[in-house]
């Protein structure tokens, strides 16, 4: 036995360092994502559908405003197989440059968003390109993008393909076409998909899309149908431009820093943190270097790692000034109501934007919206709709920041049914929207928020303050509907008081009618009294 | 007080007149409050166990005089109104001599429009209010139960009347054969006659069945009753006035469990927590317990059934609640004997011996020693 396991030993050839090495190569990342989809959205045929679509919607919204349209979408899903699908988004955007169509659609992460520090709907430049590489692993479709720039300017139709080894576009099909829309991007994606109703349906992404986005008019065609829906807009006030903001220092990780320092501009450290940062002065800069034991005049570009590290740690220990919130574009009361009352059917709404915060040197801002009564089902857990730069966040609810807070709050006291552990029950749609320069998503899908104390803390206390206008709706409310069934009761009964002493004491009609009124009148009385 | 109550006359407390009396002047009152700008009240004794006490002597439970007044309020407009109404339809009922059963008067309530009762125990419980108002019983008001009074076999026979033609009926109930005669709702005008030793009141209808197919009453010279569970207010007051009228002693033949003692032998025996007012007429204060106790579960070898939750918590209720109960020692000590023994046994169990030792062996034993019978 143990002569045999030795032999073995001996005899059977191990890879060495070099044969290793011949198989060692780099991953390119659209490789590394096609084999973990998941990460993307794209786990499932139902989630997949909608990725695409989210992807493509969040491009185009961002695009618009970018470029001052008040945005017009139009999504259409058509089956075109068993389990196939072809998904297209127009919009009425500013189009796209010819020469960055294939390398927006057809290469990961690229795009304008990740470099910057600025409030937008996508961040890395990952989803559509994902999307397209889904679509061309599942069905060998290629993503079909038409744009036009302006009027008097050509429609660049383009066909484009991934290629996951060199994480680059391969252009398939490239000419000019006739196409009506004056400016704008079309964007259609083939997939393997399921198209399914409810939760987690394109349906309610579009509804809940128009209602974070009512300065948004969506037309949404689903396969069941031949006409469009038409979502209307509810304002016609574009949002204000966010502005972009450098990183604040708190915010940045070790990683970041030791690159942002290997590709400063400036010569001197001190002059690298004022420059490259927000909020840091001559004095502080002069201050973490003192901290972190470094002359503000040594060079950044060769800032070895230990220093590095004592520059990072000491950056945590000086008061910096929080970064300026300007940055910011929330959705405001105003547009959540307009929004809010477009596609909720209610009796009551009210909103509630919070003041700016700040959360690892990341500015950000809560708002809370809440619709109650009206058509909405009161027997239910309450619509907890989640949003994150006005894009609808519909997965991994549990796993959320914003469900957190809401289920951290003691809703009976504000009116609502609660079992322990569990959202509130009522006739309620809760809208919660977190902007933020950068939101700490939990995973590249996008589908939850990070639960910093600084973001559950705000989103306590703005749920806490819509709580009190519902509490004080719910009150009022309750007590017209306890008065006029205490009229009524008054009212239906009182007559049979009379008609039994009117045969009990065989009284007259006239007699009766006395009882009658007297008795509803000492009723009244005493009713006025209690109150 | 017994020879009093002999008569049947006096058990009643007032009379069909007195009734109407009482009925218009308390209409009377609640127009006159109206009319002077008060809200009519109606004072009800509280219907339950807590508002009665137990006198051995007295021999049932008596109301303590807890009164609740129900005023007439926006939240109370409702059900005020239709005891009203139900006092309305009483006073219709005792007008005309006519009767109506509970359900009868529940349909009734469906001309009531907004004030008719959804169901019947709704209107049963607003017409034992009006009883306990009036103090009178339910009879007197018009309304008559719907369940059967009880059956009876053995050494009596009942004097009737035929309804027609006033004549005198007479009744023998050892002439019905493997039947019985069935006790009328009203008990109070009948006459009896009997050379019984005793009267044996029994639970279940199956029993009852055995002891008449087998003649047990010629054996042991008794008249036998079923009182087919908790026996009915014409049950107790027919072996109230038969059991006073010839001073014989009643035995109570029962399952052994808590609902066999405390629900149906002490109703028969002191009557109920809810029509209070009453007892004093529908309760038989000589009844005695003859079985089956806890103690016969094991002298007898008896198969049994463990306690149910509901059974536990009745035996824990009464032993902690029920005035009858608290008030004997032997009782107290029954019910915490059970409950530690953990089981019930039923009248039927006796078979286990063989389907005639309750006649041939256990009956004769027991009613050697009736001074052993539980109080």
């Amino acid at each position: 036995m143990t002569e045999t396991r030795a032999a073995a030993a001996g005899t059977r050839k191990r890879q060495t360092a070099e044969s290793m090495a011949a198989r060692q190569r780099e991953i390119s990342i659209s490789e590394f994502f096609s084999k973990n989809r998941h990460l993307l959205g794209f786990d499932n045929p139902q989630k997949a559908l909608l990725t695409a679509v989210k992807e493509a919607v969040d491009n185009s919204l961002d695009a618009c405003e970018e470029a001052g349209f008040l945005p017009s979408i139009r999504i259409a899903i058509r089956q075109v197989g068993e389990d196939r699908f072809r998904v297209s988004v127009e919009d009425n955007g500013p189009g796209i440059v010819k020469a960055q169509i294939p390398k927006i659609f057809g290469k990961l992460l690229y795009g304008s968003k990740f470099h910057t520090l600025k409030q937008a709907r996508g961040q890395q430049g990952i989803g559509i390109s994902a999307a397209g590489m889904y679509g061309l692993l599942t069905t060998g479709k290629s993503i079909v993008i038409t744009s036009r720039t302006g009027a008097g300017k050509p429609a660049h139709y383009y066909e484009i393909q991934i290629d996951t080894r060199k994480n680059a576009p391969q252009i398939i099909t490239d000419r000019i076409i006739d196409w009506d829309p004056p400016h704008g991007t079309l964007v259609e994606i083939e997939l393997i998909g399921t198209y399914k109703k409810g939760r987690h349906s394109v349906e309610d992404y579009v509804r809940q899309t128009a209602i974070a986005n009512p300065h948004c008019e969506i037309f949404y065609t689903p396969p069941d149908a031949a006409e469009p829906m038409h979502l209307v807009r509810g304002s016609e006030l574009l949002p204000p431009e966010p502005r972009e903001i450098k990183p604040h220092p708190y915010g940045v990780e070790l990683g970041v820093l030791i690159r942002m320092m290997k590709e400063t501009s400036a010569r001197q450290l001190g002059a690298a943190l004022q420059k490259d940062f927000s909020r840091v002065s001559a004095k502080i800069a002069a201050e973490i270097c003192k901290a972190a034991g470094l002359r503000p005049s040594a060079n950044p570009h060769t800032l070895p790692g230990q220093e590095a590290e004592r520059l990072y740690k000491a950056i945590n220990g000086v008061k910096i000034m929080s970064p300026a919130t300007n940055c910011l574009s929330p959705i405001g009361e105003e547009q959540i109501l307009a929004g809010l009352r477009k596609e909720i059917d209610a009796d009551f709404f009210t909103a509630i934007t919070r003041s700016p915060a700040v959360y690892r040197g990341n500015p950000f801002q809560i708002e809370v919206g809440l619709a109650y009564g009206g058509r909405l089902p009161g027997d239910e857990l309450v619509d907890l709709l989640r949003f994150a730069n006005r894009v609808p966040l519909q997965y991994q609810q549990s796993a959320c920041a914003i469900t957190k807070a809401v289920l951290g709050i003691d809703w009976r006291s504000y009116g609502l049914p609660q079992s322990k552990g569990a959202l509130p029950t009522g006739p309620v749609a809760l809208f919660v929207h977190m902007a933020s320069v950068w939101v700490p998503f939990t995973s590249e899908s996008k589908e939850s928020v990070a639960p910093y104390p600084e973001i559950l803390r705000e989103l306590r206390l703005a749920l806490q303050e819509c709580g009190r206008k519902l509490a004080s709706h719910i009150r009022a409310h309750r007590r017209a509907a306890e008065e006029e069934k205490k009229k009524s009761y008054i009212e239906k009964y009182i007559p049979h008081i009379g008609i039994a002493l009117r045969e009990i004491l065989a009284l007259s009609e006239r007699e009766e009618r006395e009882v009658v009124t007297t008795l509803v009148d000492v009723l009244e009385r005493s009713r006025g009294r209690e109150q | 007080m017994a020879k009093k109550s002999e008569t049947g006359k006096k058990a009643a407390p007032s009379s069909g007149k007195a009734v109407l009396k009482a009925i218009v002047s308390s209409a009377e009152d609640i127009r006159r409050k109206i009319m002077a700008g008060r809200k009519p009240t109606m004072k009800l004794p509280v219907r339950s166990l807590s508002n009665v006490r137990y006198q051995p002597e007295r021999g049932f439970f008596e109301m303590k005089g807890q009164k609740k007044e129900r005023t007439l309020t926006v939240n109370t407009v409702k059900t005020f109104a239709q005891t009203l109404r139900m006092v309305a339809l009483s006073k219709e009922l005792v007008e005309n001599d006519d009767i109506a059963t509970k359900r009868e008067a529940y349909y009734v309530s469906k001309n009531w429009e907004e004030a008719r009762f959804a169901e019947q125990p709704e209107s049963d419980t607003v017409m034992d209010d009006v009883e306990a108002f009036f103090g009178v019983n339910r009879e007197q008001l018009g309304f008559i139960p719907e369940e059967k009074g009880g059956d009876v076999a053995g050494r009596l026979v009942v004097i009737d009347r035929d309804r027609d033609t006033g004549q005198t009926l007479r009744i023998d109930c050892t002439r019905f054969g493997s039947g019985a005669y069935s006790i009328p709702i009203s008990v109070e005008d009948l006459k009896f006659e009997t050379q019984a030793d005793f009267i044996l009141a029994i639970e279940t209808a199956g029993m009852f069945q055995r002891l008449v197919k087998h003649n047990y009453w010629k054996k042991a010279n008794c008249i036998l009753v079923s009182m087919g569970g908790v026996p009915t207010r014409a049950c107790r007051r027919f072996i109230r006035r038969l059991a006073d009228f010839k001073k014989i002693p009643v035995y109570v033949f029962v399952d052994g469990d808590p609902y066999g003692i405390t629900n149906i032998y002490r109703t028969l025996k002191v009557g109920s927590g809810n029509a209070a007012h009453l007892n004093e007429y529908f309760c038989v204060p000589q009844a005695t317990f003859l079985g089956i106790t806890p103690q016969d579960v094991i002298d007898y070898k008896l198969p049994t059934h463990p306690l149910k939750d509901v059974d536990i918590k009745r035996a824990r209720d009464a032993i902690k609640n029920d005035p009858f109960i608290k008030h004997y020692r032997p009782w107290i000590k029954a019910m915490e004997q059970m409950l530690k023994m953990g089981v019930r046994a039923e009248q039927q169990a006796l078979a286990k011996h063989g389907l005639n030792y309750v006649i041939e062996e256990y009956l004769p034993q027991k009613l050697s020693h009736p001074e052993r019978f539980l109080p």
